[in-house]
């Protein structure tokens, strides 16, 4: 399970919404508690793609906020990214480029603009699963 | 020599290359990673030819995208 403040939630949205019609994306930071994800803090980061149908992290920015966390006391949780045109799931493309199979990958629909959905996953190859996303 | 790896000091071998560490730190997908020595980005390409020094600071910087 994974926890994410509705304030979070609200910047991600504002930035994905901003960033229209291209996908946005960030990371997340936080705590773990016998075994359940806190997200404590989300970082809006650079799509340096500039795309509505990939994004790329940018590095520079990724370690800014890596360090960030570490001066916060709290760990890389996983990741970010919108969806403008298709479903909350991952894509192949997410598939292929989720390296790292305990993070959380987070995934905001905005497909329907009226009713953005954001699930989590776990990936792990072709494999994807969702995990129980609390918003509150 | 002593360095900094992702914010935590270790002793290594003199002449260390950025390679070596990562197969001694057992950096997953090296191939998707970017180095950052001194806040200086690296690219895998050059891992070889990057020869540590005493005090240096590194950072794993791991390729995160995806597509919709």
């Amino acid at each position: 399970m994974i926890k994410l403040s509705r304030s979070d939630y609200e910047k991600i949205l504002a930035h994905a919404e901003s960033e229209l019609p291209n996908e946005a994306c960030g990371l997340i930071g936080g705590v773990i508690e016998g075994g359940d994800k806190v997200i404590k803090k989300v970082y809006l980061l650079t799509n340096t793609d500039h795309s509505n149908e990939h994004f790329s992290l940018d590095p520079k920015e990724q370690l800014a906020a890596i360090k960030d966390m570490r001066a916060e006391g709290i760990v890389p949780l996983g990741n970010w990214h919108s969806h403008p045109e298709s479903p909350s799931r991952p894509s192949d493309e997410d598939k292929r480029l989720a390296f790292d199979s305990k993070a959380s990958y987070l995934i905001l629909s905005l497909m329907n603009r009226e009713e953005p959905v954001l699930n989590s996953f776990h990936i792990e190859g072709v494999n994807s699963e969702k995990e129980e996303l609390i918003i509150e | 020599m002593t360095i900094t790896v992702t914010g935590t000091k270790k002793e290594v071998a003199d002449g260390l290359t950025l390679a070596q560490l990562v197969i001694d730190e057992k950096v997953e997908t090296p191939e998707y990673v970017t180095a950052s020595v001194n806040e200086e980005f690296i690219s895998s390409s050059s891992f070889e030819d990057t020869v540590l020094k005493e005090g240096d600071n590194v950072e794993f910087i791991y390729f995160m995208g995806g597509g919709q």
